[in-house]
């Protein structure tokens, strides 16, 4: 005797978090019945691999039949099909939109083209992420791309709107569009050391002082953009050192002040010309789009390797940084301050959460 | 004469894309009644039109208005070729109708088609009309109220309940029609929807008029169905019970009740001040009152007077003849004076499943009759004269069944059909019943009302008339006091037998009555109504079932109707002991909501009863099972069977166990010689007692004495014991029944889930014999019972209410068993000790509240103090955790999920506030100065946005039963009668059968909340699938399914909301103590 059919319908749409999780994560029927049953489910109701089975294909069916509208969350919420309470809605929204930080970083700042949705069979091998939740998430990640791209007003803001995202996954999507608009290099193996999170938060911060939005609330594609003027401007940095003057000056307002309060002094002042060198080379280069790309491998590079392999601690660096912003703005001919403090803050903020092991 | 219907087309939304070139939809809408349409203009270019448009009025008759569904379908214009149909809304403005139903009926309602699904949703604003009617003559009948529930509706008041009432209508079924071969299925099914919708919508407006005829306002259990005879035509029949129903204005004074079952017990506590009184003296006079049983004051002095020497016969000790000399021109005078009032209607039938307390007086048992008709191509739709005669027919024979067992009406009453080609069979079964008369007449209003109020306090005084005549065993004679039954307490009045001791139908035993030992009653009671809510119960309840399948013969037209009549009666036969016999194996004594339904297929029948056993305490004690070895002398054999004896007798005990099941042991001394032995009873005969070749009874409920013994004489025998074993129990914090309540559970929270589970099973067709047969079936409902406990697992402690099966065969070798049940979770620790209620109560009311703010989640953004609402419920579910010395763990942990659960919940409602104003164009000043506190945003932007309410989905609750837990019914908006079709070509595309039917049943549920928060209401009572006929080819991969489902559309309210008014705290207090002397 075999069932043809078998279905389970509930005036409230009956979900199960931990299917559903299954689901998501890409397990096929037989595969997820196999995982329940070695979490012992079995014992602890009596139930069998029958029943077991019929559970999970119900609970699949309706994640199908669910998946169409969490592709429109705000379509979940006003659709009468599915009875669900709003905190399980937000939960389904909420999961549905979650990423694997492993698959994330093989995908951030690539361009969310068919050509990266195909190599996704080998970010699934690398990662051991089934390949159903890989193109899950990649589809997220374009759909949410596509829909905010070309919108007006905070980029943030913009996702929470029409996603229904928590304020946190939607500060995380905000930085891969971002990063996946300006097509960041972070693949690189000088990179790996860097988790998602500092990504997100260094994407953050260009988005809040780099981009169009940081000076023009009213623009399209505000968040998204770099702010091409700003870039355009950070090439008068470069007198910094051009001007051997200036550069000598500079040098010795930090050494002053930094004499006796970091630990790696000689190293600091043997190093600060190329250390300034390095910040301020970037600066005039970024108008380049090869060189917005290559912008962490060059921080990293550039800064983060010398000062490590000189052993400086995370407060030298920012002792460092600190000093090397702030004196700036006490050499007389150095005219461009409030440029050099944009783009400083951004700069120590990213460096400074890079700075680890 | 005529009545104006308005209707506005507002909006539409989520549209499907219908030009592929531009991904966008030029929606229109037409709008149709009768045979007037309107249209609405284009709205070119958008996924969400905003027609807007003016009110298009319909000037109708009002018998039109009855009939005619309002028709709404959405199309994408297209300049060149002919415009397609999105969908289309069928509106039934029947509710429209009547003064104290909705008045509007408003919302957004899913765009549906039968080939698609559901595609988008459609906002309609409709409005009716009506100009008075004073035409005699007239053929409509708007006014009558129509209610599913099978009760006296809560919030209405029985002044008369007059009778039954039926009604059929034939037509052609469009499906069959010569012009369904040149068009497409989408129109055919249109054609059915419509044609069905017209049929239903004019059977109403004829009961109607009957109701009107019989001087009623109201139809309670209106059960209507279909019968889809094929070739034959299409019949929609309805039956219903006819009252007059006054509404209660006073609505405080009934509490909010958990059941039905508490508030009619609530009552009387307002009412009596004094209900413990166990002095037998000052109860005498207020029991003269009480059951003054007719509405003429001699009747009353004269009940009065028996009633005074019966309190004087056991001090006397003789009197008993002179009382049973009075009693007995009373119990005539009685009888008698019913019979009037129950004569001149034709049939004395009540669809009625649960009754005003006093309604009921006796119960005689179950009555059923079924006959196999061959079904012709029905000439006259005009004149259905056929199917008439048909079934009154067979109400004829109920009729003259309840008349054999002394009853002169039947409650519990319904019919249903079984259909397989030209061959159908009609059943009907009830429960053989004497009622008062009180309320079957016109003009006793206050009687009513008076018997209504006064009945109650005589149920909780009968610890004291009980204890006193414990003590005096009376003989045979003396319970020829039968004057006095009214005086018996309600608690066990209706078991006692209605027909004559010494004139029995059949065969029956016949004990005095555990409870008052004045009466007689059978050993086992089999009925089709609810448990009575005055009925004294030891222990839960639980479903029994009984499964059955037999082969038949492959045969054509008269011939296969005589196999199957021959099969029938045997059929009959066996479900019945399945059920004693399960019964007997559950420790219990009577059942309940008994429901057997006979299937018929090309090659076999299919037998499913089921129904709630209890043990009512005015029952005996079941006797065990014995089984019986055919050869003695075998050691091995004998061996076997005491082995399987032994296995029987420990499920018994456990079974016991697990329902609670503990009467008071009752010394042999005090009960005396009536009560029979527990000894082995000598073995009858089983024969067929009677059976007409049409038409066959079951009321054999009570002579099977038989149904103790199992005799082991072949493999037979042996596969049935075996098979008695195999039904495993739920699983622990399950119950399950398939009645309105569940005795021993009165603490329902109002966590409920009703669902509906189908199932199809394809059986392998190599040696097909009963056994392997039965054996499916019966894994197939287990297996069933199973997944549902598993699924449901979350819920414990729950209890599975209403669980209705129904099995249909639609081809050869497929078995397609459907269940609709309700899930309800109850609260565990206030079970266990009673006099708890007030401190649970609150803390009950505080989880409402949280749950409300679940519900209304908008205020709570809106309120400046957002976190502030929580915190005080947290206080008092913390209070109540130190009162009631519950697990402080587990109080937490529910108070952390419920402030979880508000914390998303207020975050989605921001977000959904922000996608409001987003579409309103945001302006980037507010929203950067918000940054920092996305709440203070929510705020600000609500307030600038006051509109947003509408974009909540409201939340529709259903549930097949006539309550809502924890919820008060505060309106009827009208009665829910639908049915959809749905068909697909591409069935493996939309993910098999389970992939279309679980769609298509989510669709209808979807549909039906939509019709209900139109009608303003939150959720559906007495909701019932009546109808899933699911056929399929997947050789063409296609499929297709018909469903009805009705229900009764209502308003509730949260019971904290009412308990504005307070309910005295001493009533809540003092009910438990004294409920728990009646069950000792």
């Amino acid at each position: 005797m075999t069932n043809d059919l078998d279905i389970f319908v509930g005036n409230t749409t009956l979900i199960d978090e931990e299917v559903y999780q299954l689901w998501l994560d890409g397990y096929s029927v037989s595969d997820a019945v196999s995982l329940r049953l070695r979490s012992g489910i079995l014992e602890q109701t009596g139930a069998t691999v029958d029943v077991l089975q019929s559970d999970t294909m119900d609970h699949y069916r309706t994640f199908h039949m669910l998946e169409r509208l969490l592709h429109t969350p705000s379509k979940l919420i006003h659709q009468l099909h599915f009875q669900i309470p709003p905190s399980r809605q937000a939960m389904l929204i909420e999961r549905y939109y979650a990423f694997d930080e492993a698959f994330v970083r093989e995908v951030l700042g690539k361009k969310l083209s068919k050509g990266t949705k195909k190599d996704l069979d080998d970010v699934s091998s690398k990662t051991g992420i089934t390949l159903k939740s890989c193109r899950r998430q990649f589809d997220n990640f374009k759909r949410v791309f596509k829909v905010v791209e070309e919108m007006r007003g905070s980029l943030v803001e913009n996702i929470q709107q029409h996603f229904l995202l928590s304020d946190r996954l939607a500060r995380d999507y905000a930085a891969i569009v971002f990063f996946a608009n300006s097509r960041f290099e972070t693949g690189k193996k000088k990179l790996q050391f860097l988790t998602f999170e500092d990504f997100a938060y260094c994407a953050e911060q260009m988005i809040q002082n780099w981009t169009l939005g940081a000076v023009d609330s009213n623009v399209d594609d505000m968040d998204v953009d770099l702010d091409k003027e700003f870039l355009q401007e950070l090439k008068e940095l470069k007198v910094l050192i051009a001007d051997k003057d200036l550069l000598d000056l500079h040098k010795s307002l930090v050494c002053t002040s930094l004499r006796g309060k970091i630990s790696v002094y000689n190293e600091m002042e043997a190093n600060f010309k190329n250390l300034s060198r390095a910040l301020v080379n970037m600066a005039s280069k970024l108008i380049h789009t090869k060189d917005v790309r290559d912008f962490f491998i060059d921080l990293v590079e550039k800064f983060i390797e010398p000062c490590k392999s000189d052993k400086w601690t995370l407060n030298d660096v920012r002792l460092f940084l600190t000093q090397y912003t702030t004196s700036a703005h006490t050499l007389d001919a150095f005219r461009h301050q409030a440029l050099w403090d944009r783009y400083m803050s951004t700069i120590k903020s990213c460096l400074l959460k890079m700075y680890h092991d | 004469m005529p009545g104006k219907l308005k209707v506005k087309i507002v909006a539409g939304r989520h549209l499907p894309v219908m030009d592929r070139a531009s991904d966008l939809t030029d929606a229109f809408v037409e709008v149709k009644f009768g045979n007037t349409t309107f249209k609405t203009d284009v709205y070119p270019k958008s996924l969400n039109p905003q027609w807007n448009s003016e009110w298009f009025k319909f000037e109708v008759d009002d018998e039109d208005l009855q009939d005619e569904p309002l028709q709404i379908t959405v199309l994408d214009h297209d300049t060149y070729s002919a415009n397609d149909a999105i969908g289309k809304v069928y509106i039934d403005i029947d509710p429209l109708l009547y003064s104290e139903a909705a008045t509007v009926i408003s919302g957004w309602f899913p765009i549906y088609d039968t080939i698609h699904g559901i595609r988008g949703e459609i906002n309609v604003v409709v409005k009716v009309d009506l100009f008075n009617d004073l035409n005699r003559f007239r053929q409509s009948s708007c006014g009558v109220k129509f209610f599913c529930t099978t009760s006296i509706p809560k919030c209405y008041r029985a002044v008369v309940i007059h009778g039954f009432v039926e009604e059929l209508v034939v037509n052609e079924d469009p499906e069959y029609q010569w012009i369904d071969r040149i068009r497409t299925p989408r129109a055919s099914n249109e054609a059915r929807q419509r044609l069905i919708s017209l049929m239903s919508g004019e059977l109403q407006r004829k009961i109607g008029l009957k109701v009107l005829e019989m001087r009623g306002n109201a139809v309670v259990g209106y059960l209507q169905c279909f019968d889809l005879e094929g070739e034959s035509g299409l019949v929609v029949r309805a039956i219903g019970t006819v009252c007059t129903l006054d509404k209660i204005s006073n609505t405080a004074f009934l509490p909010a009740c958990n059941s039905p079952s508490k508030e009619m017990k609530e009552i009387p506590f307002n009412e009596d001040p004094n209900p413990n009184t166990h002095s037998s003296g000052p109860s005498t006079p207020l029991k003269n009152q009480t059951y003054s049983f007719s509405p003429s004051k001699s009747y009353s002095r004269q009940s009065s007077s028996s009633d005074t020497d019966l309190s004087l016969t056991p001090k006397t000790g003789m009197g008993s003849g002179s009382a049973g000399k009075e009693g007995g021109p009373f119990k005539a005078l009685l009888r008698q004076q019913t019979q009037t009032a129950l004569e001149q209607r034709e049939f004395p039938f009540f669809t009625l499943t649960a009754f005003p307390p006093g309604f009921l007086v006796h119960v005689g048992g179950v009555v059923s009759a079924r006959s196999v008709k061959l079904l012709d191509r029905i000439h006259n739709p005009d004149e259905p004269e056929t199917r008439d005669a048909w079934w009154a027919e067979i109400r004829q024979e109920i009729k003259s069944h309840a008349k054999a067992l002394g009853c002169h009406a039947v409650v519990g009453y319904s019919e249903s059909t079984s259909i397989c080609e030209e061959v159908c069979i009609l059943s009907a079964s009830g429960t053989a019943a004497v009622l008062n008369p009180r309320f079957l007449q016109d003009g006793t209003m206050e009687g009513c009302l008076e018997q209504r109020l006064s009945w109650q306090p005589g149920f909780f005084s009968i610890g004291s008339e009980k204890g006193e005549v414990d003590f005096f065993p009376q003989n045979q004679d003396s319970s020829s006091l039968l004057g006095l039954e009214e005086t018996s307490p309600p608690g066990c009045g209706f078991c006692h037998i209605p027909y004559d001791e010494l004139n029995m139908p059949f065969p029956a035993h016949l004990i005095y009555c555990y409870n008052c030992r004045k009466q007689k009653v059978p050993d086992v009671l089999f009925t089709t109504i609810d448990l009575p809510a005055e009925a004294m119960v030891i222990g839960k309840g639980c479903l029994i079932q009984a499964r059955l399948c037999r082969l038949k013969k492959k045969a054509q037209a008269e011939a296969n109707a005589t196999s199957i009549s021959n099969l029938l009666p045997f059929m009959e036969y066996e479900v019945h002991t399945q059920l004693m016999n399960k019964l007997k194996l559950k420790g219990m004594n009577a059942l309940f909501g008994l429901r057997i339904q006979i299937t018929v297929g090309e090659n076999m029948l299919m037998g499913l009863a089921s129904a709630t056993g209890v043990y009512l305490t005015a029952l005996p004690t079941p006797g065990g099972i014995q089984i019986a070895g055919k050869t003695p002398n075998d050691g091995a054999y004998e061996q076997h069977v005491s082995h399987m004896q032994k296995k029987i007798n420990d499920t018994i005990a456990k079974n016991k166990e697990l329902y609670e099941i503990n009467p008071p042991e009752i010394p042999e001394e005090i009960i005396g010689s009536p009560f029979p032995e527990p000894r082995q009873r000598s073995r009858l005969l089983r024969s067929q007692s009677e059976s007409s070749d049409e038409v066959m009874e079951l009321d054999l409920s009570h002579g099977k004495k038989d149904a103790f013994v199992l005799e082991i004489d072949d493999t037979d025998a042996m596969e049935d014991v075996h098979s008695l074993l195999t039904d495993v129990p739920p699983p622990p914090g399950f119950y399950s029944c398939n009645t309105e309540i569940m005795p021993g559970i009165n603490n329902w929270t109002s966590d409920i889930q009703m669902f509906t589970s189908v199932r199809v099973s394809r059986l392998s067709n190599i040696n097909l014999t009963n056994q392997t047969l039965n054996k499916n079936f019966n894994d197939l409902c287990e297996n069933l019972l199973k997944s549902l406990y598993f699924k449901l697992r979350s819920m414990i402690p729950c209890c599975l209410c209403h669980v209705n099966f129904t099995v249909a065969l639609p081809e050869d070798e497929v078995i397609q068993v459907t269940v609709t049940a309700v899930a309800i979770t109850f609260d565990k620790h206030q079970a266990l000790q009673t006099s708890r209620v007030p401190v649970e109560k609150t803390l009950q009311r505080a989880s409402t509240d949280n749950e409300e703010q679940l519900q209304f989640p908008l205020e709570l953004c809106s309120d400046p103090l957002v976190s502030q609402p929580f915190s005080p419920a947290k206080e008092v579910l913390e209070n109540a955790s130190s009162h009631t010395g519950v697990p402080a763990a587990q109080r937490a942990t529910s108070v952390d999920y419920s402030s979880f659960a508000d914390r998303c919940n207020s975050w989605i409602e921001l977000i959904k506030l922000k996608a409001q104003t987003i579409r309103r164009g945001s302006n980037k000043t507010t929203a950067s100065l918000d940054k920092a506190s996305p709440l203070a945003e929510g705020h600000l932007r609500h307030r600038s946005v006051p509109s947003c309410t509408n974009s909540t989905v409201s939340v529709v609750k259903m549930t097949p039963l006539s309550f809502i837990p924890g919820a008060k019914i505060t309106k009827y908006l009208g009665i829910i009668n639908m049915f959809f079709i749905r068909e697909t070509t591409s069935l493996r595309e939309e993910g098999g059968v389970s992939g279309f039917l679980h769609a298509f049943i989510a669709e209808v549920f979807a549909m039906v909340r939509a019709h209900v928060a139109a009608l303003g209401g939150n959720a559906v009572v007495s909701y019932i699938m009546k109808q899933c006929v699911f056929m399929e080819n997947p050789n063409k991969n296609q499929a297709q399914c018909l469903i009805n489902v009705s229900g009764d559309a209502v308003i509730v309210v949260r019971e904290s909301e009412l308990e504005m008014v307070p309910v005295q705290p001493s009533t809540a207090v003092s009910q438990p103590a004294s409920a728990g002397d009646v069950t000792t």
